[in-house]
């Protein structure tokens, strides 16, 4: 029955209308589904904010209509405008460290006329792995010693830009979509190994450049009961909202931490405590298995895209937003230090929404621009 | 891997190596949601019931709903604490963001003095709930309570509490009998159930008040509420109303209380009236004493050092605390004690000059009159109040009998049953000296105990109550204030039950009464002034030495200050047949006891004929 679904709706996506429309329905099917149910725990998680969620839904129609646009666009151009995007975005960040207006002391934003802002470091997440898959596109794989350290060098510059702001969970996001491109360009298992050797020295010197509210959320991180009403308050209560949840969940806005209001951010970071809280295990399992759908249809049109180019960028992509997923729900759940980094389609919160759902048009856009066979 | 140097690009192989890194990601992403899983799994299953337990500590406060205080009777149904309904202004300071601010804004709504803005405060640094109101102003007028009405909405935290607060409609009186409430301090709760008294404002502190505090205060309503990350009260998921205090009813007759007070005047002094047939105390005076109202308020501390600076002393019960010389009152306990063990007789004759020496040639002990009393008997020297009768018996008795005799009337041990803070005074020994100055007993200080002076000292109550042993003939009771609690009545278990004094010969027991009769009804009775009356008095009179008269010394009462004069003490029972009333009265520097002895009359007529001014009917309550 399951197979016969399978196989049903892969024909349908094969469909001549979906070519010509260049929509992945797979993709869009299963995103559709997060967004729908994260609408819902949004309700939950505003306090049954009503004007909330309708913001949250004009971000979203708008995300998808970068989609469907992306999706439009041949990757070859893609391909031919990413140095000169990348370059351009560099470019602002040092714009940003300069001229840029911040907020609870960060500095993220450049002003536009007309009262707009803009956050170069978000585009960053989806033009940092373009570059790299671009300088990848025109030589042979694996990469050579020399190519490494190039690369190396174009993912460190932004991210160290980024960080700078400072917009730790930002630069890490930038950081994974470039090494993710070169871990799929065949980076030598020695190199990785050896990577994974020196990442307490690494540590230690991001210790010592990270700010001090960075090092209280690693603190924090490790020992939250040592400051139970200040930092370490965040991740006892959602701690406290997941556990509580059980297996069952305690129903849709029924969460008493969510909504009492002891759970801090329980819009944004946070949303998944509610969802937790709310849902249960199950409802948890469910919905990573629905991110994990998104993944697997992401590497799927990785592994089956065109050229190199293509291949590395879908995978990327795909793989950047597992990380999101990952390292969200990772710190909610008290694995990870808090970073700032939203649940990705759930989470309230602007920009973070319209890249990501870029990113997918650019995945859709890979699956249905090959050249027939 | 040697295609990695090849100058032509594989583009086959290196689908291959890419699809092979996409397939290794695609296991490690399963790997990492797995693990994301597996900590879901800890967090919601195995550690479920800790994170269940916390989120239920989060949400669910038990918030304690004060019970009614029970009121306070007096024998006939007089109310002599009351609670009352207040208006009062509060402040949940947590909401509020600056007191600058809100002191300026209410400063044009209502008048906040500053001794209410300085103990709001002082409050606020003391022990408090989180979000648990402050009270800023109580008792608001109504004019003020529709003023603040209006503009609350305006103001964030601030609140207009309705409160029950205690009320004493009777003042000063009856302060150091009733005692009073207080607000609860940090000291306090550390006493008490701190899960009852979370909510209540006041606690008993001292008097009645004080030691029924449990029966008093019942048992707090516990509503179990849903509350947000901010304290606010959501929703109640429970509730167990308060089950109120229980009422006291006190052996205390109002109108006495008040009229004894009065009879006191402008004198510093005690009056202690007991009903000898049960130990009830009727009325327990200590004067002056203080509203004890402002205490409920929350006295400022200037009116506080004031009190306490007094040099009339207010806040010092002396009914209960008051260390005085019995001086002669003690007399016909002393000359029981010589006839108990056989060192006086009523048939013995004595000669009493104007003073008595233990050796020859040696110190002169004088008598209260100059020139002596003559030939007289025992029954005589307690009419007459002869000092040098009682010089002799004390030397011949020497003071371990003493001690013994006056040990069983309680002197130097008992105090009140249900009061705390009570002295016992002190009835000194042997013993005592030895420890206390590291000196033997001198027979001079036998000779002072004989007349109720030296180191010997005894608070009203102490007096008051054997006095009613001498009244009930030898049935002695412990003092006690409380009658009933509720509908039932007070046990005290085996210190509130009678007390059988045995004499050898009790016959001695109505021969002393006959004496203290003839105190008033002789001409020569130092209390010849209460004659007249309709039933029978007996008494006792005493002048206390403030100051020790050198030996030669003439007593020149004019001359001295006030402070200097003698205290004048008065104990007497009433009638002397079957006693109803026994009444002990100190005036401190009164002088002549005539002034005791007199109040002790009004009180015997008032008591038992109802014989009050007319002025004190508002206390009558349902006494007929």
């Amino acid at each position: 029955m399951r197979g016969s679904l399978y196989s049903r709706a892969l024909a349908f996506t094969n469909a001549r209308l979906w070519q010509l429309t260049h929509i992945d329905v797979l993709l869009i099917g299963s995103l559709l589904l997060l967004i729908g149910g994260g609408l819902f725990v949004l309700y939950s998680a505003s306090g049954q904010n009503e004007a909330m969620v309708e913001r949250q839904v004009f971000r979203l129609g708008l995300g998808m209509l970068f989609c469907l646009a992306l999706a439009q666009l041949p990757p070859k151009y893609m391909r031919r405008a990413s140095p000169i995007l990348f370059v351009f975005i560099t470019m602002l960040l040092i714009g940003v460290l300069l001229f840029g207006v911040g907020a609870k002391g960060a500095q993220r934003w450049l002003s536009l006329p007309g009262g707009l802002r803009f956050q170069p470091s978000e585009l960053m997440k989806i033009f940092m792995p373009m570059m790299i898959a671009w300088y990848f596109s025109d030589r042979p794989l694996p990469p050579s010693f020399k190519q490494i350290l190039v690369v190396l060098v174009l993912i460190a510059t932004p991210v160290l830009l980024i960080a700078k702001q400072p917009d730790l969970g930002t630069s890490l996001i930038v950081a994974v979509s470039g090494i993710f491109v070169l871990f799929l360009a065949g980076l030598g298992w020695r190199y990785i190994l050896g990577a994974a050797a020196l990442a307490p020295i690494a540590g230690y010197s991001l210790w010592q450049v990270m700010h001090d509210y960075q090092k209280q959320r690693v603190m924090t991180f490790l020992n939250p009961e040592s400051d139970p009403l200040g930092s370490g308050w965040n991740i006892i209560q959602s701690k406290t909202a997941i556990g509580s949840g059980g297996v069952q969940g305690k129903g849709w806005l029924e969460g008493t931490q969510a909504q009492l209001d002891f759970l801090p951010e329980s819009h944004t970071d946070f949303i998944i405590a509610v969802f937790a809280e709310e849902f249960g295990l199950i409802g948890c399992s469910v919905l990573i298995l629905s991110y994990l759908l998104v993944i697997a249809r992401g590497l799927y049109i990785a592994a089956n895209a065109e050229d190199n180019y293509a291949r590395l960028l879908a995978g990327s992509l795909t793989l950047t937003f597992f990380v999101y997923m990952f390292v969200n729900i990772g710190m909610v759940s008290g694995i990870l230090p808090v970073v700032g980094v939203p649940l990705p389609l759930i989470s309230y919160g602007g920009t973070s929404i319209i890249t990501i759902m870029a990113t997918f048009g650019i995945l859709m856009s890979i699956q249905t621009h090959k050249r027939a066979r | 891997m040697k295609a990695r140097y090849q100058h032509f690009r594989n583009y086959h192989q290196e689908q291959r190596l890419t699809k092979f890194r996409l397939l290794a990601a695609f296991l490690f992403v399963l790997v990492l949601s797995g693990v994301l899983i597996a900590r879901l799994f800890f967090l919601q299953v195995v550690e479920h019931e800790l994170y269940q337990t916390k989120a239920d500590e989060n949400r669910v406060m038990l918030v304690t709903e004060p019970p009614p205080r029970g009121l306070i009777y007096d024998r006939n149904g007089v109310v002599l604490a009351d609670n009352r309904a207040i208006h009062s202004l509060t402040v949940i300071p947590e909401r509020v963001k600056s007191f600058d601010e809100l002191k300026l804004t209410l400063q044009n709504i209502i008048e906040i003095s500053d001794a209410e803005w300085e103990s709001f405060h002082n409050r606020l640094k003391e022990y408090r709930r989180p979000y648990q109101s402050i009270t800023l102003k109580s008792q608001l007028t109504d004019e003020e309570w529709a003023k603040i009405s209006v503009d609350l909405y305006k103001l964030d935290g601030v609140r207009v509490e309705d409160q029950l607060t205690r009320f004493y409609p009777h003042g000063e009186a009856f302060v150091h009998a009733i005692g009073y409430v207080g607000r609860i301090t940090k000291k306090d709760l550390e006493k008490v159930d701190q899960q009852a008294y979370q909510g209540a404002l006041f606690i008993g502190k001292t008097g009645v008040e004080g030691f029924y505090e449990d029966e008093l205060f019942g048992s707090p309503g516990l509503s179990k509420v849903e509350v947000n990350a901010r304290g606010r009260i959501m929703s109640e998921l429970g509730r167990q109303n308060p089950t109120p205090g229980k009422d006291l009813h006190l052996h205390l007759d109002a109108r006495l209380q008040q009229y004894a007070y009065d009879l006191l005047g402008d004198y510093v002094g005690s009056v202690v009236a007991l009903d000898p047939s049960t130990g009830g105390v009727l009325a327990l005076v200590s004067k002056p004493g203080f509203d004890p109202n402002w205490f409920v308020r929350g006295i400022s501390s200037k009116n506080y050092s004031l009190l306490r600076n007094s040099p009339k002393l207010p806040l010092f019960n002396r009914a209960l605390r008051g260390g005085y010389p019995p001086a002669s009152t003690i007399k016909p306990f002393m000359a029981l004690s010589g006839l108990e063990y056989g060192f006086a007789s009523w048939s013995e004759r004595y000669f009493a000059g104007g003073y008595y020496q233990i050796n020859p040639g040696g110190r002169r002990y004088r008598d209260w009159k100059r020139e002596g009393h003559g030939l007289i008997d025992l029954e005589r020297s307690i009419i007459e109040s002869v000092d040098t009768y009682y010089y002799q018996l004390a030397h011949k008795m020497g003071i371990t009998p003493i001690h013994n005799f006056l040990s069983r009337f309680g002197f130097g041990q008992t105090t009140l049953l249900d009061l705390h803070g009570g002295s016992v005074g002190l009835l000194p020994s042997n013993e005592w000296k030895k420890a206390k100055y590291n000196e033997p007993w001198y027979t001079g200080d036998s000779l002072n105990i004989g007349i109720g002076q030296g180191y010997m000292v005894a608070t009203p109550v102490q007096v008051a109550a054997a006095t009613s042993a001498l009244a009930g003939r030898g049935r002695y009771y412990q003092p006690r204030m409380v009658d009933t609690i509720g509908d039932e009545s007070v046990n005290f278990e085996g210190a509130g039950e009678e007390k059988k004094i045995q004499l050898k010969d009790s016959r001695n027991w109505e021969k002393m009464v006959v004496a203290m009769k003839k105190v008033i009804t002789d001409s020569k009775g130092t209390a010849r002034r209460l004659q007249g009356t309709q039933y029978d008095i007996a008494g006792k009179t005493g002048t206390g030495q403030v100051f020790s008269l050198q030996e030669d010394e003439e007593y020149d009462a004019d001359a001295l200050a006030k402070k200097l004069h003698d205290h004048a003490l008065f104990i007497g029972f009433a009638p002397a047949e079957k006693p109803k009333i026994t009444v002990f009265a100190i005036f401190e520097n009164g002088g002549k006891s005539s002034k005791p002895a007199d109040l002790s009359k009004k009180l015997f007529d008032a008591y038992l004929y109802d014989d009050y001014p007319e002025k004190y009917n508002y206390l009558k309550g349902k006494a007929e």
